[in-house]
């Protein structure tokens, strides 16, 4: 009950007039950025984050997350009636989600998209509100290997769930740690990697690259593939939306199976675009009309979309309990909170109280705030996808622009942007994740500096991180997650050679 | 793999994926070895009061090395990891028109400030790519950077980088 007590608190630290203002004025923009191509849930934070620098922490990290799921909502949008996901996560919710608004049934399919995205998110604030807590406090008792052992399993995992080749997966994230060693090393007080600049001492900030690998590099992708953009209107009304709430409880089960791939993909960082491919080729597979999918069905459209949204938002538990982000988003709010002069990690439950359930409370207000306004403003955003690209694109370029220069207030940024841009266009052709590289980016220092701690506590012996049953479970599974698609290659191949009978079967 | 080549060859002439896969892991190879001698140079063992500033980095460049060893090899020796057309000419002009305005906008930040040289870039873009009449292109290109002006330098007085204009009207 204690959670309970500590989330009325938080109720009534969002519900003040102008932490509301905030929440509107997040959902609003997230919804935008969202909706346009080259501005997305983590790159769309990075470029506003400089404007929060001045703002209480509480209403800042309110008003950015809801940018997030605004940005979540908004995503879906343009996947279900233009065929462009403006997010890699709705990618998935093309496949049934445009069919259906071809067929006319856009309305049909956007609420569902909306209510399904809602009910994932509402599933993983309640486990963040009940488990957060409880993650904290437990993790009180990790020492430096512990935490160290936690960051490789999240780098682990990016090598074990993601899509990409492993090798392409493990270079990106150790340039990615290589770019964050750059600079000034805090605790020797050496110099590394600067060459003699004296820009260089800085460092590369994430940032920045941020801005640069999603916004330029998506940018130029678009370039790419043409400029016309071919919509289908949409309209809804009150009675489309009672219509398919109607139905939609019959699709109780595939919601709960997203649900939980989306919280377990959140949380161990394989991220929401992962979790709804995932929950979609599941969804199918356990379907009576799984044949179908791909035509329109509904089920196709809420599966994804539920899985997309949970993990979007558990993403946050780890940020949140551990200071180890789930996704590129939720890694940029961390830089947020360190900016902001907070400490992420287990500590903040104890010392921030306000903070952090202010943020959870808002996290249930800014949801549901945020189904009611796409419901009731959806024309409006199509309406904006309708502007030509020759002109939404040189607006994105001078806002990344923009973005890059206010958060340090140099202009040599603004070019490692456009630098930034080459390399995320380029990675994206070769099919470089760019998740990994950033969070590596981000968690780099924090990496090293508890691996030197380790190293310090057991004079250089490695052993230490399998001393004790946690950090060797931890570091067990992190090995398991690097060597998983190894693993599953050769358990395929034995269950082949076993019994050709297995294939036809579902693998669980 | 020639003959589907030849089909449409004017869409699909360009940089081949091959070429690029490899050149990009040569070029994070040395990235890491880059990472690997300044570890070293910096020190990557350890010293009296704990490990040295090269130590981490160290090994970070050492799989920096390896894994983009593993992915020149892999794509110079198996067609399948890196077949096809990288980028068509038709869609690099594409790209590079958005490219090369971009970067003459970020060097002409450094001497006519973000306001004015935003206007001409989204103008000279609406221009040539969306072939706009004057009408739509003036009002476009001067919107923006205002509403941008009121916004950064008025109320959430951010400065950004300002020329000889914003100077004039007191700036």
């Amino acid at each position: 009950m204690e959670e309970f007590n500590s989330l009325m608190q938080g109720f009534s630290v969002a519900l003040t007039y102008h932490n509301l203002l905030f929440m509107l004025v997040g959902i609003l923009l997230g919804v935008l950025i969202g909706v346009l191509p080259g501005l997305g849930g983590a790159n769309g934070v990075a470029i506003l984050l400089p404007l929060t620098f001045t703002m209480p922490p509480t209403s800042a990290i309110i008003m950015l997350s809801c940018i997030y799921w605004g940005a979540l909502f908004g995503g879906a949008i343009t996947s279900i009636l233009f065929n462009i996901p403006g997010e890699p996560w709705s990618v998935a919710t093309t496949f049934d989600g445009h069919p259906m608004a071809k067929n006319g049934r856009a309305g049909e399919a956007l609420t569902a998209a909306f209510t399904s995205s809602f009910v994932g998110a509402l599933f993983a604030v309640i486990m963040i509100t009940f488990l957060a807590p409880l993650v904290a406090k437990f993790s009180l008792k990790f020492g430096p290997p512990e935490f160290f052992a936690v960051q490789l399993l999240t780098f682990c995992s990016f090598v074990g769930l993601g899509k990409g080749h492993p090798a392409k997966t493990i270079s990106a994230m150790m340039l990615g740690f290589a770019l964050a060693a750059v600079g000034l090393d805090t605790v020797t007080g050496t110099l590394r990697m600067t060459f003699g600049t004296s820009e260089l001492l800085r460092g590369f900030d994430f940032l920045i690259a941020v801005i640069g690998l999603f916004g330029i590099g998506e940018i130029l992708l678009t370039m790419e593939e043409g400029l016309a953009f071919k919509g289908v209107h949409a309209r809804i009304n009150p009675r489309v939306v009672l219509q398919t709430w109607a139905q939609l409880p019959k699709y109780w089960l595939t919601a709960l199976r997203a649900t939980l791939i989306g919280c377990w993909m959140g949380i161990t960082p394989g991220g929401a675009t992962p979790a709804s491919f995932m929950s979609y080729g599941i969804a199918k597979r356990f379907s009576r009309t799984g044949e179908k999918f791909g035509t329109g069905e509904i089920e196709g459209v809420v599966a994804p979309e539920t899985a997309a949204h949970a993990a979007g938002t558990s993403a946050l538990l780890p940020m949140l309990t551990l200071g180890i982000p789930g996704s590129p988003t939720s890694a940029v709010l961390l830089g947020g909170l360190l900016i902001w002069g907070l400490q992420p990690g287990p500590l903040l439950f104890v010392e921030q109280k306000e903070f952090v359930w202010g943020l959870i409370a808002s996290m249930y207000i800014g949801n549901i705030a945020g189904l009611l306004i796409v419901l009731t403003t959806v024309p409006w955003w199509a309406a904006i996808l309708r502007v030509p690209f020759s002109i939404i694109a040189p607006v994105i370029v001078v806002i990344c622009a923009i973005g890059a220069y206010t958060v340090h207030n140099a202009m040599l940024d603004v070019m490692l942007m456009l630098v930034f841009g080459v390399v995320g266009y380029v990675f994206k052709k070769l099919d470089y994740p760019l998740a990994p590289m950033v969070l590596a980016l981000v968690l780099g220092d924090m990496a090293e500096s508890s691996f030197r701690q380790s190293m310090l506590l057991s004079r250089g012996d490695v052993s230490i991180f399998w001393s004790n049953g946690l950090v060797g479970g931890i570091c067990g599974l992190a090995l398991l997650m690097l060597f998983w698609p190894v693993i599953s290659k050769l358990l395929a191949r034995l269950r082949r050679g076993n019994n050709e009978l297995d294939e036809a079967r579902p693998v669980e | 793999m020639h003959d589907s080549e030849h089909a449409d060859e004017a869409s699909r002439r360009g940089v081949s994926t091959k070429a690029v896969e490899m050149v990009v892991a040569a070029i994070i190879f040395g990235l890491g070895l880059v990472v690997v001698f300044d570890s070293r140079r910096v020190g990557a063992g350890w010293a009296d009061d704990g490990p040295q500033a090269g130590y981490f980095p160290f090994y970070i460049g050492l799989i920096l090395c390896a894994a983009s060893a593993w992915t020149l090899l892999r794509a110079a020796f198996s067609d399948h990891a890196a077949g096809g057309v990288f980028v068509s000419r038709r869609k690099l002009r594409l790209v590079m028109s958005v490219f090369v305005p971009s970067l003459i906008y970020v060097i002409a930040i450094y001497f006519i400030g973000i306001y004015v040289s935003s206007a001409v870039f989204i103008g000279a873009f609406m221009y040539w790519h969306g072939r706009f009449p004057w009408i739509k292109i003036i009002p476009v290109s001067l919107l923006v950077p205002v509403s941008m002006f009121l916004l950064f330098e008025v109320w959430f007085l951010v400065p950004l980088p300002k020329g000889p204009l914003e100077a004039l009207i007191g700036y």
